[in-house]
């Protein structure tokens, strides 16, 4: 299949699924790292082919932090945080970036809240000064605030209650998570959402917003002397904030029992299976699982025609018109690994399910292909050198993983821990991975099987 | 305390790169085929995209999503290797390959390592010259395309651009959604598709940018392997499409909280001498990127929906000015009428200097940083090809676009907005709303 027909099908599967997602640092970027005497952390990759730069701000604050009771409240600070503040006023952020030729986005994730924007290189001292001015100098008015709530219930509307597939996601989130706040959709519920007041959003602001709770990256055509100075000017006066703590989020108690949903909705033209296992992520200096698990869901799903499952329930067994095995380790704490079939139209969701626990049950029994490892990992290595392509994109990974806790050298060091990995490593994580009772099945069906 | 240490990562390759002058070079191969390339040797790897003029409009009776089948067929075999093989051969080389069917054109994207390009392109060639239709391969593409169908009947955005098409083209080719029907679908073989692909892969209207470590030289090699046993024969085109829309609301019921709006008219085409006027005014309008007068009316001020945005959006022979939007149920009413206004006042009192100034800065600050990365590039030197641009468009842009007076801009206002000539199809359970089609074309 081409990949455009597979994407269709992709919004069957979750929304964290990066079983391609094997790309990291590379070679030609050069990387430069400071900290500031307020604690913030800068890093500077050079790209010196195309005079632009990229500045992203990560926080290290997401939609699994803040207080109970408030779920949605990072994402709505995030829309808010283009209202304006003290020094430049309503809308001028957006308008001085764009009337300078350059682009911005912002978003939101479990473990994070980042902002970038895109500009031309020597635009850069009027893009870190907007940034940094906005981490301390938030002004709302009642009508921000309330219009931009309907904004917000709108984007529910749009990404989540229009589409069942993303129903389910919420749904198998709330239900892998026993106690842990990953749990909680990043947009937040809509009932929460309604109650979320100025003083919540306040307080969260200020508890997060602080030089010694972000990360700036600036990427692109830059000299890292030069960053660092501008840098000491903008952010190197924000005050830090002595209350800031690691992250120690409510851990999951021992799960003892398996969970099985099923969200019918007659939006559902395919019905289809979602299996979650929970999953180990990536920790500074303790990465060897979390490849042995990337490069699973490779050899599963991630080849092909010739991936295991592929293979097995599609072409020989014809049980399946899809599958997918999906997992990243990008994340702060514990989060998932995952499996999608899409039954064959004459077979049952039970026998689809039943298909897919046998053949995870006989892959561990089988000895891994030696030839296939060997090609997923030159193909791998091979991916580093067109991601060197997009310097956003190298940037992006560099903060993504920063944000959740690991070092510049844990990053630099993961393409060759992946390389590293054995045959016994990965069916030894997979061993350990499938627990049925860490586990969450959805079905989605469109009408109720007679 | 500060602390500052380096991590050099490898080599440190500081190319400059030509600050915009962008140089691109017109090829031409031995063999006669043409190019548009921009050399970057600092990445050992190359970009090219190919588009074959045509597409799924040359379907013809009988057959229709074949366009579309073929390409899902690219990867499931060629020449001496079954789709097993095919696919370990591309994981090998670590060439990445994407076939993508449209109305108008099929489209070939590759990225390719320099230390492979003789092998990658040799495996292009078998995949666009000899591929296998295998049969136990065929009927799995055909059942995930079946299934795609399928989705495509109960996805909203789908639903409404679907039926906007047919209230536009009615029975051409153009109408039809691209992945066929059930019924062309459950038909199709092997023979269709190769009688497609030797039609629609045609020597006659081949289109390539290339980016990356190619010479030009290179590079003519490399379009003689690929296209010189390819037919030369254009294939015949359908009648020239005329629109069939008119004014009027069409509403399809959808269960969901929020229903999904795109709306359309007439508009400008692609090789109109004003085309640059009407993209800088619909920027101003209905930009994406960009604050523009519906995202400020719809979103800013009122919070009706998360995003909206208009378009221009053309075909070989014809084109348009579309937009879309998602709104709750309850709103849909009073989210139209902001649209109508907007449309309309912009057409009576057109924009304002200090709105044309701001655009002017930001799309010529914004137009060199387009040119970021072989890929990006090389797809762009397609589309301006495509487009019927000169290759000195690059150098002169930003110039025209500075060139533009509030008198173009309004002017191309008043020719192009017509609030009363809008017609939306509406996805979902609008309150107070119903259906008034002025057009009886079905």
């Amino acid at each position: 299949m081409d990949s455009k027909l597979i994407l269709r099908l992709c919004m069957l599967a979750l929304a964290m699924s990066f079983t391609g997602s094997f790309h990291e640092l590379m070679a030609a970027q050069k990387v430069t790292e400071y900290r500031l005497n307020n604690g913030l952390q800068l890093v500077v990759i050079e790209d010196h082919r195309v005079p632009a730069v990229v500045q992203t701000l990560w926080y290290r604050v997401g939609g699994s932090d803040g207080p109970p009771g408030k779920s949605g409240l990072a994402h709505y600070v995030e829309h808010l945080m283009f209202k304006g503040t003290e020094k430049f006023g309503p809308g001028v952020f957006d308008r001085v970036v764009r009337d300078l030729g350059g682009s911005g986005n912002a978003f939101t994730s479990l473990d994070y809240t980042a902002y970038t924007q895109r500009i031309s290189a020597d635009n850069l001292e009027k893009i870190m000064e907007l940034e940094a001015d906005r981490m301390h100098g938030l002004l709302l008015t009642k009508e921000d605030i309330e219009v931009e709530r309907l904004v917000v219930l709108e984007e529910r509307n749009t990404r989540t209650d229009t589409d069942p597939g993303a129903l389910l996601r919420e749904q198998m989130n709330a239900a892998l998570f026993l106690n842990h706040p990953y749990a909680i959709p990043i947009i937040g519920w809509r009932h929460e959402i309604e109650q979320l007041s100025r003083e919540d959003i306040f307080s969260f602001y200020h508890q997060y917003y602080a030089p010694n709770n972000a990360i700036l990256i600036i990427a692109g055509d830059v000299e890292p002397e030069e960053v660092f100075e501008l840098a000491q000017k903008y952010y190197g006066v924000l005050p830090l904030n002595p209350d800031i703590k690691v992250r120690n989020r409510p851990q999951e108690p021992p799960q003892i029992s398996p969970r099985h949903l099923i969200l019918q909705d007659e939006r559902v033209s395919n019905p289809y299976i979602v299996r979650r296992y929970l999953a180990p992520e990536r920790n500074s200096g303790a990465q060897k699982e979390a490849a042995a698990l990337e490069l699973l869901a490779a050899i599963l799903a991630g080849d092909g025609v010739n991936s295991y499952l592929t293979k097995k329930l599609e072409v020989e067994d014809k049980i399946a018109i899809y599958t997918d095995a999906f997992y990243s380790g990008r994340f702060v704490d514990k989060m998932s690994f995952g499996f999608v079939v899409v039954p064959a139209d004459s077979v049952t969701m039970e026998d689809a399910e039943a298909a897919l626990d046998q053949a995870i049950d006989e892959f561990m029994e089988t000895e891994i292909d030696i030839d296939q490892l060997q090609r997923i990992k030159k193909a791998l290595h091979a991916s580093w050198i067109y991601e060197q392509d997009s310097v956003q994109n190298v940037a992006r990974r560099v903060g993504h993983g920063l944000v959740i806790g690991l070092t510049l050298e844990d990053i630099q060091a993961w393409p060759d821990i992946l390389q590293s990995v054995t045959p016994e490593e990965i069916i030894d994580a997979a061993k350990r991975l499938v627990m049925p009772e860490s586990s969450v099945t959805g079905w989605a069906i469109g009408k109720v099987q007679s | 305390m500060i602390r500052n240490f380096v991590i050099s990562l490898g080599a440190i390759l500081a190319i400059p790169a030509a600050a915009f002058g962008l140089e691109v070079q017109a090829v031409e191969s031995p063999g006669g085929f043409k190019a548009w390339l921009v050399e970057d040797h600092t990445i050992p790897f190359t970009a090219l995209e190919i588009d074959f003029g045509g597409g799924a409009v040359l379907e013809g009776p009988n057959i229709d999503g074949a366009a579309y089948f073929l390409a899902g067929m690219f990867e499931e075999g060629a020449g001496g290797y079954d789709a097993a093989e095919f696919q370990r051969r591309v994981q090998e080389l670590a060439v990445d390959f994407s076939f993508d069917a449209y109305q108008e054109v099929m489209s070939v994207s590759v990225k390719f390592l320099t230390e492979n390009k003789e092998e990658s392109i040799e495996l292009l060639r078998l995949a666009l010259e000899e591929p296998r239709y295998d049969s136990d391969r065929l009927e799995f593409v055909r059942s995930q395309i079946l299934a795609i169908i399928a989705n495509r009947e109960k996805d909203a955005t789908d639903i409404a651009y679907n039926r906007l098409n047919r209230e536009v083209f009615g029975s051409h080719p153009l109408g039809e959604p691209i992945e066929g029907t059930v019924e062309s679908i459950e038909a199709m073989t092997a023979e269709d598709l190769e009688t497609f692909r030797q039609k629609a892969l045609n020597r006659s209207d081949i289109i390539v940018g290339a980016a990356g470590d190619i010479t030009a030289e290179e590079l003519g090699l490399v379009l003689d392997q690929l296209f010189a046993g390819l037919a030369s024969e254009a294939p015949a085109l359908p009648a020239e499409p005329q629109s069939l829309l008119d004014a009027g609301t069409t509403v399809i019921d959808y269960p969901a909280p929020q229903s999904f709006v795109v709306f359309r008219h007439a508009g400008v085409e692609r090789d109109d001498p004003e085309f640059l006027t009407a993209y800088v005014m619909n920027e101003i309008l209905g930009s994406q990127s960009y604050l523009s007068r519906l995202k400020d009316e719809v979103r800013e001020k009122r919070g009706l929906t998360y995003g909206i945005a208009s378009y221009l959006s053309t075909y070989d022979e014809i084109g348009f000015i579309s937009g879309q939007f998602s709104t709750d149920n309850r709103s849909v009413g009073e989210a139209l009428e902001v649209v109508e206004e907007v449309w309309f006042e912009m057409a009576e009192n057109g924009v304002t200097e200090e709105e044309l100034q701001n655009v002017k800065t930001y799309l010529t600050g914004a137009y060199p940083l387009r040119f970021d990365g072989n890929s990006r590039i090389a797809s762009i030197l397609a589309a301006m090809q495509r487009q019927g641009r000169a290759i000195t468009y690059f150098d002169d842009r930003n110039d025209m676009v500075n060139a533009l007076t509030v008198e173009d801009i309004n002017r191309m206002a008043k020719r192009l907005l017509k609030s009363d000539e809008l017609h939306f199809v509406i996805v979902g359970q609008p309150e107070g709303l119903e259906s008034r089609d002025v057009a009886t074309t079905e």
